[in-house]
């Protein structure tokens, strides 16, 4: 799901980012990074319910292509796992990591584990 | 056939063959997911056996087999009530060499976007990762978890979530 507000574009990576799915959306993005050309891309990571390394490698790609382009990349709200798999790839140590109200502090314990 | 390990009995076993097709990445945590769901584990131990099979089985399609028809072997093993072996192979191409593969950010396919990541989650998430591979010999790996560490035994609050595929 793509949403461009407020120059933002907002990338939702909704359901399991696998290898399989990841193939997809990984096309579609770029499409509509090079459409919008937005002030800032935010990955909503809200409705992912899986991810493993492809998922990791998608948001890598698409981090490395806009900032080629000059473009900021934020991660937003991913779950416990996910945020776990975040920290223990080293991405939160250059792509910020933004919680929305109250969700931070549980996901966060679960990055030390 | 080893029907003992540290003493425990052999309490359950699946072994399930797919084509090496990427949706079946899906089908590997799908049915690792089954065979550990009612016993006492985690969600956190659920979600990382999940992530370490998908990653075991991705490498064998994306790199085992590449762009070829080949099939992929999921086994899981329940000694006990709590220790998990499982093992991933193929008839693919097998791995040049194990210990660069096992290094962070080490992918022989660099043009794609292969964050070279699938040996250290397992590494990670599992307790002992053992990989057998030799070049035009395949690969399998074995993947050793014992399961329900993370519940508070205590007080019985244990969050305990049986699990969502």
């Amino acid at each position: 799901m793509y949403d461009f507000t407020d120059n933002t574009l907002t990338i939702s990576l909704s359901g399991e980012i696998d290898h399989h799915s990841a193939m997809a959306i990984r096309e579609k993005a770029d499409t509509e990074i090079e459409k919008r050309m937005p002030r800032e891309v935010v990955m909503d990571l809200s409705g992912t319910s899986f991810m493993d390394s492809s998922g990791l490698g998608l948001i890598l790609g698409r981090y490395r292509k806009c900032g080629a382009l000059g473009i900021p990349v934020k991660l937003k709200n991913p779950d416990r796992q996910t945020y776990r798999l975040l920290v223990m790839a080293g991405v939160n140590k250059f792509v910020k990591i933004v919680f929305d109200k109250g969700e931070s502090e549980n996901v966060r314990e679960a990055g030390k584990r | 056939m080893k029907t003992t390990k540290a003493g425990k009995a052999l309490a359950n076993e699946m072994k399930i063959k797919f084509l090496g097709v990427s949706e079946n990445e899906r089908l590997a945590r799908i049915c690792v997911a089954g065979f550990i769901m009612d016993l006492r584990v985690s969600a956190q131990e659920l979600a990382d056996v999940k992530t370490s099979v998908s990653e075991a089985v991705t490498n064998s399609i994306v790199h085992g087999y590449k762009n070829r028809r080949g099939y992929v072997t999921l086994c899981a093993k329940l000694f006990g009530t709590d220790e998990l072996y499982i093992s991933v192979s193929d008839d693919g191409c097998g791995i040049e060499d194990v210990e660069k593969a096992r290094q962070p950010l080490f992918t022989t396919d660099p043009g794609s976007e292969r964050c070279g990541m699938g040996f250290p989650i397992m590494e990670s998430f599992m307790d002992k990762v053992k990989i057998y591979s030799r070049p035009g010999k395949g690969t399998k790996v074995i993947m050793i978890k014992k399961l329900g560490c993370d519940l508070a035994v205590k007080d019985g609050s244990a969050a305990v979530k049986r699990g969502k595929k």
